[in-house]
């Protein structure tokens, strides 16, 4: 079996192919990285409010039960395009709005229902929040997700 | 064994498994929430179980991982560890600073980016251990014999602390965020831990089942050079939707499909050698997850990867539960697999014995792998039924997730069925010595 095939060579093959494969990868991520920080986001959108938004988002690890854009845990809905569902694209304030009484009235406590925690959030902390999730759902995603159930 | 600092892997394993105990047991009552829903949600909300489901995993892999590398370099290299001092300290410093992270976890002291919730100092913390492990090891092999093994489980070692430094980077750009994180996650389990993998089992492999070295050591080359060939640019599967360039679609799908190309290889490797093997080995526990491990990565890193990483595809199935599927069969094949095959081939020359309690470990290992094969069919099931619903009739989340109420019964029992597997395993591993071989019975085969 590959008698052809001495190890010194496999280990020539094996270190010089990873580092081809290291540096094509490494230049596809600058260049993705250029687009990341120019093209598929709302540049100009990115502002305090959105970023104290995503300090919100991760202080209290949503991603944990939700996903955005497909990632995180499984056990609770897509937040990628949460603000579309809530119809923000249309009404902003009235999105917002019900947004922010749905953090007001968790825990359900719905009997059978999954339980989101009451995270005593600011006023602040529900708008940043808001904002930050706002922004996202206006990424440039290659149309992800297929319809709007996230 | 036959260096007196190889003891120290003793203590490496011990604090694995309180970890993997934790982990298991986080891990079937996430499962009971799911089925559950009200239970806990006050005291301990789902996401902070997740939490430490996972970072227990992550932590007692690594624990393994270090307390394998103590046991084999010293053979491999043919010479002590450089210090024993160092490694336990390193030890406690990890182990100590897991600790805390968990406790930290219960009292809502947390990071938030999925894996990486670790606090800023216990991040630090991880990284000078690992530090000093670095050193330690490197200075072993610096010092000694250089084989293909030591180095490939070595450059893995140092490639895994290279690429937790991108934890330190937090953009806020959630897509630049996302684009950084998968340095470390993909990077990690579908590239540099694929060599600490394939180190490994090459040392194991050479022990039980005496083939040429040379041989072996050659196609570990080829296996890892495949790994990072198709790995790297196989990161591009995580780029298809996340506000990436498109290319990524074409990049991703035709890299990551064959991802599966050196789990495959692994398996003929494994199967190959053991049939060409001139020695009988006794541990007949340690052949068996040894042939186990790359078989069940195969399935689920390699065969549950490739079902939905095709872009078209993926596109349907991104984050619904047949990810989790996936994510349960590669992480149990690839590397739970691993560490527990590592550890059964060490423990019975670290407490001076021959080969013990086999019938007991094997029973675990069939335990424990159907579960994980069943819970793996259950959330496979869950997630064709929710792509369905969810992706392509456009049923909103909750409502498609009270369709999948059975399956995730039968995720629960199958959870049960692990960890009475895992007690199993370290009762027989850890516990009272029940049936051992005699002296002579590992003396007729001849085996080290």
């Amino acid at each position: 079996m590959g008698e052809g095939l001495t190890r010194a060579a496999a280990r020539n093959i094996f270190y010089g192919g990873s580092l081809f494969f290291f540096v094509v990868f490494a230049l596809l991520v600058a260049h993705s990285h250029y687009y990341a920080a120019s093209s598929s986001i709302d540049v100009v959108g990115l502002n305090d409010a959105v970023v104290r938004g995503k300090r919100v988002w991760e202080r209290h690890a949503c991603i944990n039960c939700h996903t955005i854009l497909g990632e995180g845990a499984y056990f609770a809905p897509e937040l990628g395009n949460v603000w579309l569902r809530y119809g923000g694209a249309d009404d902003p304030a009235g999105a917002k709005d019900a947004l922010t009484a749905w953090f007001q009235s968790m825990p359900s406590g719905v009997e059978g229902r999954r339980q989101m925690p009451n995270f005593n959030l600011s006023e602040q902390d529900m708008s940043d929040l808001i904002d930050f999730l706002a922004w996202v759902s206006r990424i440039k995603t290659q149309g992800w997700p297929p319809n709007e159930a996230g | 064994m036959r260096y007196q600092s190889q003891q120290v892997a003793w203590l490496f394993f011990a604090g694995a498994m309180v970890l993997f105990l934790a982990q298991v047991l986080f891990g079937v009552l996430a499962g009971l929430i799911y089925v559950y829903p009200n239970f806990l949600s006050e005291l301990l909300p789902f996401n902070i179980i997740r939490m430490i489901h996972t970072n227990a995993l992550i932590v007692w892999l690594l624990l393994g991982f270090f307390g394998g590398t103590y046991y084999l370099l010293p053979e491999e290299t043919e010479r002590e560890l450089f210090s024993v001092r160092l490694a336990q300290l390193q030890f406690w410093i990890f182990f100590l600073a897991a600790a805390a992270a968990v406790v930290g976890y219960l009292l809502g002291i947390h990071e938030g980016r999925e894996f990486l919730e670790q606090p800023t100092w216990v991040k630090v913390a991880i990284t000078i251990s690992v530090l000093l492990f670095l050193f330690n090891v490197s200075m072993t092999l610096f010092k000694g014999r250089k084989t293909a093994t030591a180095q490939v489980l070595l450059l893995g070692l140092w490639g895994a602390a290279i690429f937790f430094l991108f934890a330190f980077y937090n953009p806020s750009n959630l897509v630049l965020d996302k684009l950084y994180w998968w340095w470390v996650v993909h990077i990690w389990v579908e590239g540099v831990w694929e060599l600490i993998m394939a180190g490994i089992l090459a040392f194991l492999l050479i022990k039980v089942t005496g083939v040429d070295r040379e041989v072996i050591e050659k196609w570990l080359y080829v296996i890892v050079g495949l790994s990072l060939f198709t790995g790297l640019l196989g990161t591009g599967h995580h780029y298809y939707w996340i506000g990436a360039p498109g290319y990524w679609q074409w990049v991703g799908s035709i890299f990551s499909a064959v991802e599966i190309v050196p789990f495959f290889a692994m398996v003929l490797w494994a199967f190959y050698l053991v049939y060409q093997g001139r020695r009988d080995h006794p541990n007949k526990a340690a052949l068996l997850w040894c042939l186990g491990c790359p078989t069940v990565a195969f399935f689920g890193a390699g065969v549950w990867g490739f079902m939905h990483t095709l872009s078209p595809i993926n596109y349907y199935t991104h984050g619904t539960q047949v990810t989790a599927a996936h994510g349960h069969l590669a992480f149990y094949g690839a590397y739970v697999m691993l560490n527990l095959a590592i550890i059964t081939y060490a423990m019975p020359n670290l407490r001076g014995l021959q080969p013990f309690n086999q019938v007991l470990n094997m029973w675990s290992f069939w335990l424990m792998t159907s579960a994980m094969a069943f819970m793996t069919f259950t959330l496979t099931f869950a997630g064709v039924v929710q792509t369905h619903l969810q992706r392509v009739m456009g049923m909103s989340y909750m409502e498609v997730q009270d369709q999948l109420t059975l399956f995730y019964w039968m995720r629960l029992g199958a959870g049960v069925f692990v960890v009475v597997g895992a007690i199993l395993f370290i009762y027989a591993v850890y516990g009272p010595v029940r049936e051992q071989l005699t002296v002579q019975e590992a003396q007729a085969q001849p085996a080290e």
